[in-house]
């Protein structure tokens, strides 16, 4: 005991019993990382305090709101008006929401622009990718709780899909339901589900950072940290640099809680679910815009439709090419087979990825518009482009690309951009004094 | 290639952008932006906008217009005194009860109570209006695309109908509300309440004060968020600053 690393004999008592210091020590302060991560690794972290914040402003929430359909759009209004500072915790989860899949879907496409699913993180990328589902079951059974028009409408759209599925399909949405329309035992098990599901996105968030910390972060270069020259303690480099992009985060972020904290909601949810009244246009929250897209693209008379008209309805196509669309990222790090990860020495992977970008937000944007032409047809292209990246691109790339030459460690590049050679000559690891 | 990949990207996405927001204003007519006291980044409500904005529901919406979630208390926060509130109150009736005896029993409404609804129930307010359903107010704002704007725009927007649109029996033409046909006769006319500050009562001023009303009903907290927003991004700006030079700092040894 005598000999622990730690000074104070409190620390030292403890951690001889439970090593919590030493686990601190060594994930955080020692734990090396690249040293040339740039400002778009900082969403991990991101979301990871994302998830906290919603979880204690969802469990204070949870005090307050009454999960029944004659009293749950009142309670939710009681919160904005009676309940203390009730207004800013709603507003923080409702548009906490939201941040939170932008920092997500950042986090995802950073990850495929710079290769971070390729060997030896696929499991790694395969937990974030289950992460995304959860998060988004999260959000769907969460926008259902309000009971407004849109959690009422959304829900009896999004379970409705299932009855897709041949045979089983009908029961599976009964069971959903609890019933034989989305009702009170529909909002009971929602509520229920909206509390749990976040405590499994805790556990998976924990593996995906396990996995993480077993090779390290990926980097802007794509090429492993071969010495202690290339990388630098985590503590305090990135946790300085996690708290800066926090701040930043954070400023945006409250500027739309304070400012616009509706701006990403939708007008009909401030009416009361009414079974009786059906709006006009159906749309589900942003993020889920593009999935929304893709699944209503499958028509009976959709080109993408035909070739596999024979097998299944347009019905169970769209909700199969739905699920599909994030499926897909499961196979990603094979189908992807260049030995190059980074973009930035892979010139038509670069664009090919560019394009994906904007046909995403084409997608997101026909999600929003009403299903009629020229949007139904500008979403198909748009859904047969997304799977054409990922089934046939992607995998042809690794094949015909000619990739550019990759420096021969992450130190070189950047020793060359005009560190003194002194610092090359040791072979000690970057340490904070 | 590259250059010529990205610049058909973009005039892509610039060509569904721009047709998406044609198609947008081909929908319905924009609301006309008014002048809001309450918006902006240190927007409040005009308490005399506000006061004589509840005058105008009080007199003329609430005929048929329920507010339900406000509390006569709220009217304090618009700058009504707790007397001023008592006698509101007072002027209208709720049921309360049971008393000792097991019967319900009518009683002048206090500070504590909801806005008494002008109808019980759905079906006594369809009975009443024609087979239609006046909405509850409390949340209008909030709940319409345009909010303020758009309450404002339909309030003035009552027409006569074209030559060749046929209105069903008992509605009015109206240039903003969805298919232009409406259940609700124009609800304001010129002088209709008769204000204690001696404004002059024009429909659009009228339209212009039970919006501002109606905003502050659907948003009581939207002074507190916005001052307290003030105060926290300020908060963040500076800190986040300080965090920048903490990380040039620590950075600086690799650099």
């Amino acid at each position: 005991m005598s000999d622990s690393k730690f000074k104070n004999p409190i620390v030292a008592w403890i951690d001889y019993r439970l090593p919590v210091f030493s686990f601190m020590e060594h994930e955080l302060h020692e734990y090396p990382t690249p040293k040339n991560l740039n400002y778009w690794w900082n969403f991990g972290s991101l979301a990871g305090i994302i998830l906290v914040i919603m979880i204690v402003t969802g469990i204070v929430l949870a005090m307050h709101y009454t999960a029944h359909t004659a009293f749950a759009f009142d309670s939710v209004e009681r919160i904005m008006r009676d309940v203390n500072y009730g207004w800013l915790i709603r507003y923080v989860h409702m548009n906490g929401a939201s941040a939170f899949f932008i920092v997500v879907f950042i986090h995802i496409f950073r990850g495929m622009y710079f290769g971070s699913y390729k060997s030896p993180r696929e499991i790694l990328w395969i937990l974030g990718v289950v992460i995304l589902l959860i998060m988004m079951a999260t959000a769907f059974l969460g926008y259902v709780l309000p009971w407004g028009q849109m959690s009422f409408w959304g829900a009896t759209v999004i379970t409705n899909l299932f009855s897709a599925i041949p045979i089983v399909g009908d029961s599976i949405v009964t069971l959903l339901w609890g019933g034989f329309s989305v009702d009170n035992p529909t909002l009971n098990r929602f509520f229920s589900l909206h509390y749990l599901l976040p405590f499994v996105l805790v556990g998976i968030v924990v593996l995906h950072i396990v996995a993480l910390h077993q090779h390290g972060s990926n980097n802007p270069i794509g090429i492993d940290t071969k010495s202690p020259q290339d990388t630098i303690p985590f503590h305090p480099y990135y946790t300085v640099k996690d708290l800066f992009g926090l701040g930043v985060f954070l400023i945006l972020f409250f500027g739309f809680v304070f400012f616009a904290p509706n701006f990403l909601g939708h007008p009909d949810n401030y009416i009361e679910a009414n079974p009786l009244v059906t709006p006009p246009h159906i749309v589900p929250e942003w993020y889920f815009l593009p999935f929304y897209a893709i699944l209503r693209s499958f028509t009976a008379d959709a080109l993408i439709y035909l070739p596999i008209s024979w097998l299944m309805s347009a019905k169970l196509a769209g909700v199969l090419a739905m699920f599909a669309s994030i499926m897909v990222l499961f196979i990603l790090p094979w189908l992807d087979h260049s030995p190059v990860k980074s973009a930035r020495f892979r010139p038509l992977y670069k664009q090919f990825f560019w394009l994906l970008i904007i046909d995403c937000i084409i997608l997101g944007i026909c999600g929003a518009k009403p299903a009629e032409a020229p949007w139904t047809y500008i979403a198909q292209a748009a859904t047969a482009y997304y799977f054409l990246h990922f089934i046939v691109i992607i995998p042809l790339l690794g094949f015909f690309e000619k990739t550019k030459p990759l420096p021969t460690s992450i130190s070189e590049p950047v020793l060359k951009g005009g560190g003194g050679s002194s610092s090359a000559a040791s072979t000690k690891p970057m340490e904070k004094a | 290639m590259r250059k010529y990949l990205i610049s058909v990207a973009a005039a892509v996405s610039v060509a569904v952008l721009a047709s998406s927001s044609a198609m947008a204003a081909g929908d319905a007519i924009k609301p006309p932006k008014q002048n809001w006291s309450f918006s902006g980044l240190f927007g409040t409500f005009d308490r005399g906008s506000v006061q004589r904005g509840f005058q105008v529901y009080n007199e003329v919406c609430s005929a048929c217009h329920s507010v339900r979630l406000l509390a006569y208390r709220n009217l304090m926060d618009i700058g009504f005194t707790e007397d001023q509130v008592k006698k509101i109150a007072a002027a209208k009736e709720v049921t309360d009860g049971p008393n000792d005896e097991g019967e319900m029993f009518q009683r002048p409404a206090r500070p504590s109570d909801r806005f008494v609804k002008p109808f019980p129930n759905e079906q006594a307010a369809r009975a009443g209006n024609n087979g239609a359903f006046p909405p509850d107010l409390t949340l209008m704002t909030k709940a319409r695309v345009g909010g303020a704007n758009y309450l404002h725009a339909l309030l003035t927007g009552y027409k006569q109908p074209p030559k060749d649109k046929k209105l069903a029996e008992g509605m009015s033409y109206n240039l903003y509300f969805a298919g232009n046909q409406i259940a609700m006769a124009p609800p304001l006319s010129e002088g209709g309440v008769e204000y204690a500050d001696k404004t002059k009562a024009t429909v659009s001023q009228m339209a212009h004060d039970v919006t501002t009303f109606l905003a502050w009903a659907a948003e009581p907290e939207l002074e507190w968020r916005k001052r307290m927003g003030v105060k926290v991004i300020l908060f963040l700006l500076i800190l986040t600053g300080m965090l920048y030079g903490v990380k040039r700092k620590v950075w600086s040894d690799l650099h």
